[in-house]
């Protein structure tokens, strides 16, 4: 299979320019919108339509895969108009319309840590580091709800390799980026940022566990974590951190945003696992959107058991959750 | 302003205004535009709008005091049976999307899931006071003890903020806003009671013909 490299392109010809004064005037909206009685507001939400999918740039990638779902994939609208981005604002839609602005050029991943070479990466380096495939995978979100995506990207082992990790590195902890100025509703996340999360060493080193900079054939959308971010499909969906800026080896688990939040909710490992509920509602079933029945039974490890079960092999993953 | 509080056309104009949420519902169901996640958003929109329908019911006795505007009782019970009306909508969307006529997964959640048994309480509380809200009942029961019955809405009003407060994942600035209201119109009650300990609520009005408690606004 042929695999075509974006050689002669630059991750900043691909990023449009930020229209500031639009940014502003969408605050200014924020601001009156506020102060509105709550059952104007209410009637408001139902009559404005969804915000429109953003236009990426195209990129090329190996396809198919070994990986590839055979499942129908989630028609791109709904992926990037239904986003869990609270720094973009904790309501579904919030982040399609709040992150359109949000700057993502220049943009480097710092890595870090208990390496042998420590170093930065740019976007170009990134887009070049490794050559690009189109995964298609399952995602299931925490909140019952999975979809299935075509990222763009290829296995983080390619970067964890090019560092070369100290035998002290038994975990990966990665950051979110994290400004107040272009994220202004991150007061009213109601968790700590910059987000955070982390993996065992040898769950990042897994060939599923992914580096993405793309899904449906473009660059990733503002709103769905550009323009790099992790997809780790066995895992629940808030494990797969957005708009990576770094990426740091370490001895012992990192702490990660949800556990720090809600420990009781949220675990380190939060595999999907249908036999543990999380205390709020049942793990058994999900919705696939943009369904309407929750009545699709959800997999163990959201049906990746046969490539990572292993990994856990003599665990207790009730208690692990 | 009477004249028009006092019009059967208000009621009427308002009766259709209350059904606006539902009717863009609808639409949006039709058009396919409840969001990617459309049972959420149905049961966010209901629930929503339960709440606000309570706060507004809640407020009738408040407003018809500090605007001097009585009549506004006239529209009391039609605001909270569509309270009730959306909490129906919001209870069948979790039965028949959600949990897809799993009745022993629903009875299992009332059970086990505290927002769901709170939320889930002050649903059925509300049930005797939409079969209690007909002027036959306000005679059957009389008004005192009708008056009694239909307090469970201070009931049902705090279990849906409290459910509301244990479902939310981080952020809770729409739960406390809803607290706020609903606790503004609950002060303002026990407020009323401490200063003017005569003064009882408003019973309507098919009522005050039959029963004793003298009203006095």
């Amino acid at each position: 299979m042929l695999i075509k490299r974006a050689s002669d392109l630059k991750y900043s010809d691909i990023t449009p320019r930020e229209d500031y004064l639009n940014r502003r005037k969408f605050l200014q909206g924020l601001g009156l919108a506020g102060g509105l009685a709550i059952a104007g507001k209410g009637v408001a939400d139902l009559v404005s339509p969804p915000a429109r999918a953003y236009a990426g740039t195209k990129l090329s990638a190996k396809s198919p895969s070994p990986f590839d779902t055979t499942e129908k994939v989630t028609p791109p609208q709904v992926v990037t108009t239904y986003n869990n981005y609270y720094e973009f604002g904790t309501d579904k839609d919030q982040p399609a319309k709040n992150a359109q602005n949000f700057v993502t050029s220049p943009w480097t991943v710092s890595v870090e840590g208990e390496v042998g070479k420590p170093r930065k990466f740019t976007m170009d380096e990134i887009l070049k580091l490794a050559p690009l495939e189109e995964r298609i995978y399952r995602h299931r979100c925490v909140e019952a709800w999975s979809i299935v995506v075509p990222w763009i990207g290829y296995s983080l082992s390619n970067i964890i390799n090019l560092v070369e990790p100290t035998p002290k590195a038994k975990f990966v902890a990665f950051e979110s980026y994290f400004d107040r100025k272009q994220m202004p509703l991150w007061s009213r996340a109601g968790i700590e940022l910059p987000y955070v999360e982390g993996l065992r060493l040898d769950e990042a080193m897994h060939p599923l566990t992914m580096l993405s900079i793309g899904m449906y054939g473009e660059t990733l959308p503002n709103q769905d974590g550009a323009p790099v971010r992790m997809t780790i499909p066995w895992k629940y969906g808030f494990k797969s951190i957005k708009s990576l800026v770094k990426i740091k080896f370490v001895k012992d688990q990192p702490p990660t945003t949800w556990n720090i939040t809600n420990a009781h909710e949220y675990g380190f490992y939060s595999n999907v696992n249908p036999n543990v509920d999380h205390p709020r509602w049942t793990q058994a079933r999900e919705v696939r959107l943009p369904g309407y029945f929750k009545n699709t039974k959800t997999l163990m490890f959201n049906g990746y058991g046969d490539q990572v079960a292993s990994l856990y092999n003599g665990m207790d993953l009730k208690k692990n959750y | 302003m009477n004249s028009i509080l006092t019009s059967k056309w208000t009621k009427v104009v308002v009766f259709l205004a209350c059904l606006i949420p539902a009717g863009l519902l609808i639409r949006g169901a039709i058009t396919g535009n409840l969001s990617s996640n459309p049972t959420q958003f149905l049961e966010h929109a209901t629930g929503d709008w339960t709440l606000r329908f309570l706060a507004i019911t809640l407020a009738i006795s408040p407003l018809r005091k500090i605007l001097g505007q009585p009549q506004l009782i006239r529209f009391r019970r039609m605001l909270g049976l569509f309270a009730f009306f959306y909490g129906c909508c919001h209870f069948c969307i979790y039965i028949g999307l959600d949990q897809v006529l799993d009745f022993s997964g629903v009875w299992a959640d009332v059970m086990k899931r505290r927002y769901i048994t709170v939320g889930f309480t002050g649903f059925v509380l509300m049930i005797p006071l939409a079969v209690t809200s007909t002027a036959g009942w306000i005679r059957r029961l009389g008004g005192k003890r009708w008056q009694m019955v239909h307090r469970l809405i201070y009931v049902s009003a705090v279990a849906g903020v409290i459910h509301y407060f244990w479902l939310v994942k981080s952020d809770i600035h729409l739960p406390l806003e809803y607290a706020g209201v609903i606790s503004v119109l609950l002060a303002w009650r026990i407020y009323g009671r401490y200063t003017n300990p005569k003064r009882h609520a408003a019973i309507p009005k098919m009522e005050r013909k039959n029963s004793a408690p003298a009203i006095s606004d």
